[in-house]
């Protein structure tokens, strides 16, 4: 079943030909789908030839097949991951159980809220994107974002599945919704907020997909652990197209700082603004912004949701089989920080009911190697300089530190102490007017912005020269 | 601050874990801002988290305990005394995103079972006070209902004459206490969806099952809210509304241009040993008997009616939640009937907002007084002055005493009454046998919560008696009048006073508190429903039974367990 049947109106690995009712209902979003990614999908290049990676099969080996496709004509599908025979629940009060193929009646809304918030995000980083196209810095990063672009969408489509198949009435009508609301509309916005932000650069952009399609990695992952085997299969598959995601973040940051590092030697300054690149304390300061602005999207550390999910087998923490601890959670737990009396402590917490921290811990260990690689190679040009990643306490709208001013370094000041810094720490207009001052597009194959270093090597083999957008 | 906080691991909070104040100002606010602005007032729910009366509750996205719910029963009677300007109050939230919570669920089951049931009374009778104000004073309420709304903070939206529902297509109404906690949406939640917006029952039953509620369009159709606006239009749509519900309030003639009336301080501190003086009404426990007796005293002064009744309000409050041993609630009273009938005219037939919302204030007292679960005895002694307003306060008795002739022999030293009295000094000596008068007061300016005078639900059915004892009205009757009439229980004559009075209360303290509670609640409501009685006796009712059952608040209960992450584990037997 891991193949994947191109022959269908909607491609799919989900045997959708026999079930004629749900194949209607999907039919039925389809055009609805069409004219939201014609009307807030990329703007413009819809004529073009875009060299895409579409997914063939969802086995490990060969999944992919790669060639130029106009957009709109990208064959969005429905692909699950293979069912493993005999899979058991791995975590909560019903560890050990055989997983479930239908929604059990009790958890019907939570599991449709958790899918439908996991939707809202997938088209609405499409929608934030919408503009970028204009300013690529080459085309392969052009081709980079389309290709994100397009597997969003199928991420949407994957959620919309999901609703479609299993949550009846309900269900298409949250399918619906995913379409209605938009990225910063006042009236109808995303659910979280960080998806209602204008993703107006690249160098956002490159942040966004290291430290916010990160968050998602983090949370397709939770939910690839779920009792409920649709899901999980769902997200198993959706992960695999993530991966290319944060590769595109993790290697675009560094591009970016490996360009600064030689104007700053090839200068000898640390004045580099002059010579059109990014100087590394505003890259530390862009790091700052999407990795809290990330950390939110964990939800608040103490959360009942959370523990809910857990113990009902909804969602469990990322790569559940690697914590060596009862998976159960309902006797130990869990070292937090938090603000005590104005001043960072550890408390200790009910591990049930901190789950978010637990994944968000992980996720934060997951970035901070993405900064080794970035440090590596600005020691390499023999720069003393490190980025680093805030202190998760940092400009936090959700949570426990959200009443709090904790600056970078983790020291808890007063609002005015932290008011009069944060043009350091955070993007001021300044640092964003420059930053767009560079934003101009380079279309010629081969040929780089002068902000960003060209990548080590191309797609799927090709030439980094190689024309990944025909225009 | 005026709560004493308790910790939630405190293992045994006894029924007064918690000590409220309602006697002192709770001004400045804590988690609502009140903003009038012409005719329409907007009262802001910004419910501090860590403001809570039990520690370790947080409440968290407008969510309330007694904190919050003390401050906004105290918003809206001032509102109602000291804006009379104001044809419209918006309630809404100082939080982007959400409207409000309901009932704090942590705090709930940190509670005693006595403080749940108190806290879900007291948040009743403030809702359906809402609705009170709408129908006596012209006030319209607009729940402006601009981020999530769920359990007790829909009900609260439902006490209002209009919601209106932000439409982003993610906002949602619901009541989710049974899908989620195992409970009933008890702050009327229930009654008000079939009784009041007339909500399909078929329809309500899958509202009421839907953790997530519903949003938009369907909330509408569905009859749950009464207008949708985008949320860039919500503002707009909420001024807009505001303003014409302000109109239609002139429309029905509210006393407009009326003077403020302002809420004096109350100044009263209860005692170590319990008693608090108030200038018209006095309460001494007596801790032997498990009685209060409250005394309340009649004055010519014209300031009276509002004080004597927010006294009594106050005390009523105070006893059910801070005197929960106290069964028994004595009632006297002294004076001159001149004293109290004085009065007459202005609670009867109030020509002024002052004299109209004294007037409701008194209604609302004597309903209040109706509603508390403790004994009430009525003892109309020699000097006491049960006419007038106060006749009611005799009338709404689950007994009512009155002697037979005068006192002839000093009295005991622990006679019943004696305590309080001694809390005011000596008294006048003179007074001759007692009387009972019913003015035109007791012909329905102080309806129950029935729609029944206390009179008709004592004589209930006996139509031949209601009308004699409805013409005795303006006569003072003594005590075989008043017997005659059917207005109280026995006539003992001196000999037996004392006596008879003790036994009572003696025999009342060795009575299960529970069946006590529930027999003079049944006795109480006689005759029709109303939305009152079915709130307090259906809804109410049921919602305290399952308080109590192991599936809520058992050690595997959904109360218990709410928050902790591990699931609730019920018995499957439907009793």
């Amino acid at each position: 079943m891991s193949k994947i049947d191109y022959s269908e109106r909607i491609p799919n690995n989900v045997g959708l030909s026999e079930d004629r009712r749900l194949q209607r209902a999907l039919e039925g979003w389809q055009p609805k789908f069409a004219r939201w990614w014609d009307e807030l999908g990329p703007a413009g290049f819809s004529g073009n030839d875009v060299y895409l990676r579409t997914a063939t099969d969802t086995s490990a080996e060969g999944w992919a097949h790669f060639d130029y496709v106009k957009m709109p004509d990208y064959r969005w599908g429905i692909f699950l991951s293979a069912p493993k025979p005999d899979r058991r629940i791995g975590f909560g009060e019903s560890a050990g159980e055989p997983v479930w193929q239908e929604v059990p009646g009790e958890f019907r809304s939570d599991l449709r809220r958790l899918i439908v918030v996991q939707g809202d995000t997938e088209p609405a980083s499409v929608e934030q994107q919408r503009h970028l196209g204009h300013t690529a810095p080459s085309l392969y990063d052009l081709r980079n974002l389309f290709q994100i672009n397009v597997e969003e969408g199928r991420h949407l489509w994957a959620m919309v599945y999901l609703l479609h198949a299993h949550f009846g009435r309900d269900g298409r009508e949250e399918a619906e919704a995913l379409l209605e609301r938009h990225s910063g509309d006042p009236d109808n916005p995303r659910i979280l907020n960080a998806f209602n932000e204008k993703t107006s650069d690249w160098l956002s952009f490159l942040a966004f997909t290291y430290f916010t399609d990160r968050d998602g990695k983090y949370q397709l992952g939770a939910l690839a652990e779920s009792a409920f085997d649709p899901l999980s299969r769902t997200c198993e598959f959706m992960l695999r197209e993530e991966a290319h995601h944060m590769f595109v973040g993790a290697t675009g940051m560094g591009r970016v700082a490996q360009r600064t590092c030689e104007v700053m030697v090839e200068h000898d300054t640390d004045d580099v603004r002059p010579f059109g690149v990014v100087d590394l304390p505003t890259l530390q300061k862009y790091i700052n912004f999407h990795y809290a602005v990330s950390l939110d999207l964990f939800g608040a550390e103490a959360s009942t949701n959370g523990a809910n999910f857990y113990t009902a087998g909804l969602k469990g923490r990322f790569d559940e089989t690697g914590y060596d601890d009862d998976h159960v959670l309902t006797s130990t737990t869990f070292a937090c920080t938090e603000v005590v009396d104005g001043a960072l402590a550890t408390v200790e917490r009910p591990s049930l009911q901190v789950v978010n921290l637990q994944l968000r811990d992980s996720y934060s260990d997951d970035c901070e190697k993405g900064l080794r690689r970035w440090n590596r190679l600005i020691a390499e040009a023999g720069i003393d300089f490190e980025l680093t990643l805030p202190h998760p306490g940092f400009n936090r709208a959700v949570g426990v530190f959200a009443p709090h001013d904790i600056t970078p370094d983790g020291r808890v000041v007063s609002r005015a102490e932290w008011e009069a810094s944060c043009g350091d720490w955070l993007p001021t207009d300044d640092d964003r007017d420059y930053v767009n001052s560079l934003m101009s597009p380079v279309y010629e194959p081969g040929r780089m912005a002068g902000w960003i270093a060209p990548p080590a090597r191309g797609i799927n083999t090709r030439p980094v020269e190689y024309d990944y957008v025909r225009l | 601050m005026h709560t004493h906080r308790v910790s939630t691991a405190q293992t045994q909070p006894a029924g007064a874990g918690v000590y409220l104040d309602f006697f002192g100002d709770l001004r400045p606010w804590r988690h609502w801002t009140l903003h009038v602005d012409g005719a329409v007032a907007t009262l802001s729910m910004q419910v501090q988290p860590d403001g809570g009366i039990f520690d370790g509750a947080e409440l968290k996205l407008n969510s309330y305990d007694m904190s919050v719910e003390l401050e906004f029963a105290d918003a809206v009677r001032r509102i109602r005394f000291e804006h009379p300007e104001v044809g419209c109050v918006v309630i809404g939230s100082g939080y982007e995103n959400v409207f409000c919570a309901g009932a704090n669920i942590r705090a709930l089951a940190a509670a005693t079972h006595a403080h749940k049931v108190n806290l879900c009374k007291f948040t009743n009778e403030t809702r359906l006070e809402l609705e009170e104000a709408s129908r006596n004073s012209g006030i319209r309420f607009l729940a402006a209902v601009g981020g999530a709304c769920s359990g007790g903070g829909y009900e609260l939206a439902l006490a209002a004459d209009h919601i209106l529902l932000v439409d982003d297509r993610n906002t949602a109404v619901s009541l989710p206490e049974v899908p989620l906690l195992g409970v009933l949406p008890g702050t009327g939640g229930l009654t008000r969806l079939t009784d009041k917006r007339h909500v399909r029952r078929d329809r309500a039953d899958v509202f009421a099952t839907r953790a997530e509620g519903l949003r938009g369009e369907m909330a509408l159709e569905w009859g749950l809210v009464d207008e949708l606006a985008p949320r860039t239009a919500f503002a707009d749509a909420v001024g807009t509304r505001a303003a014409a519900l302000a109109e239609q309030s002139r429309a029905r003639g509210r006393f407009a241009g009326g003077a403020p009336v302002e809420l004096e301080p109350l100044g009263m501190t209860p005692t170590p040993d319990g008693s608090v003086v108030g200038e018209f009404v006095a309460l001494a426990p007596d801790r032997d008997r498990a009685c209060a007796e409250v005394l309340i005293s009649a004055s010519p002064d014209p300031r009276w009616p509002l004080r004597a009744a927010r006294e009594l309000d106050a005390l009523l409050c105070h006893l059910r939640f801070n005197e929960p041993e106290l069964g028994t609630v004595v009632l006297l009273a002294e004076g001159s009937h001149a004293d109290v009938t004085v009065h007459d005219r202005a609670l009867c037939e109030p020509a002024s907002h002052a004299e109209l919302e004294t007037a409701l204030l008194w209604c609302r007292t004597l309903s209040r007084l109706d509603l508390t679960a403790r004994t009430l005895i009525a003892a109309v002694e020699p000097g006491s002055c049960f006419a007038g307003v106060l006749a009611e306060v005799a009338l709404a008795a689950d007994r009512t005493y009155i002697l037979d002739g005068e006192f002839v022999d000093d009295r005991p030293d622990d006679a019943v009454g004696m305590a309080v009295r001694a809390l005011r000094g000596p008294q006048a000596a003179e007074a001759g046998p007692p009387a009972l008068a019913m003015t035109q007061i007791s012909m329905g300016s102080m309806p129950m919560a029935n729609g029944l005078t206390r009179l008709q639900s004592r004589l209930w059915g006996d139509d031949d008696t209601i009308a004699a004892a409805s013409g005795t009205v303006g006569s003072a009757l003594d005590a075989q009048a008043a017997a005659e009439a059917g207005l109280v229980t026995a006539a003992p004559d001196d000999l037996d006073w004392d006596d008879d009075l003790r036994l009572a209360i003696e025999e009342r303290a060795a009575f299960s508190p529970d069946a006590l509670t529930a027999m003079e609640a049944n006795h109480r409501f006689c005759g029709p429903e109303t939305m009152a009685t079915k709130i307090f006796g259906r809804l109410s009712a049921w919602q305290n039974w399952i308080f109590i059952r192991p599936n809520a608040t058992g050690p595997e209960g959904a109360l218990t367990r709410y928050g902790t992450g591990t699931r609730p584990s019920y018995a499957a037997t439907r009793v």
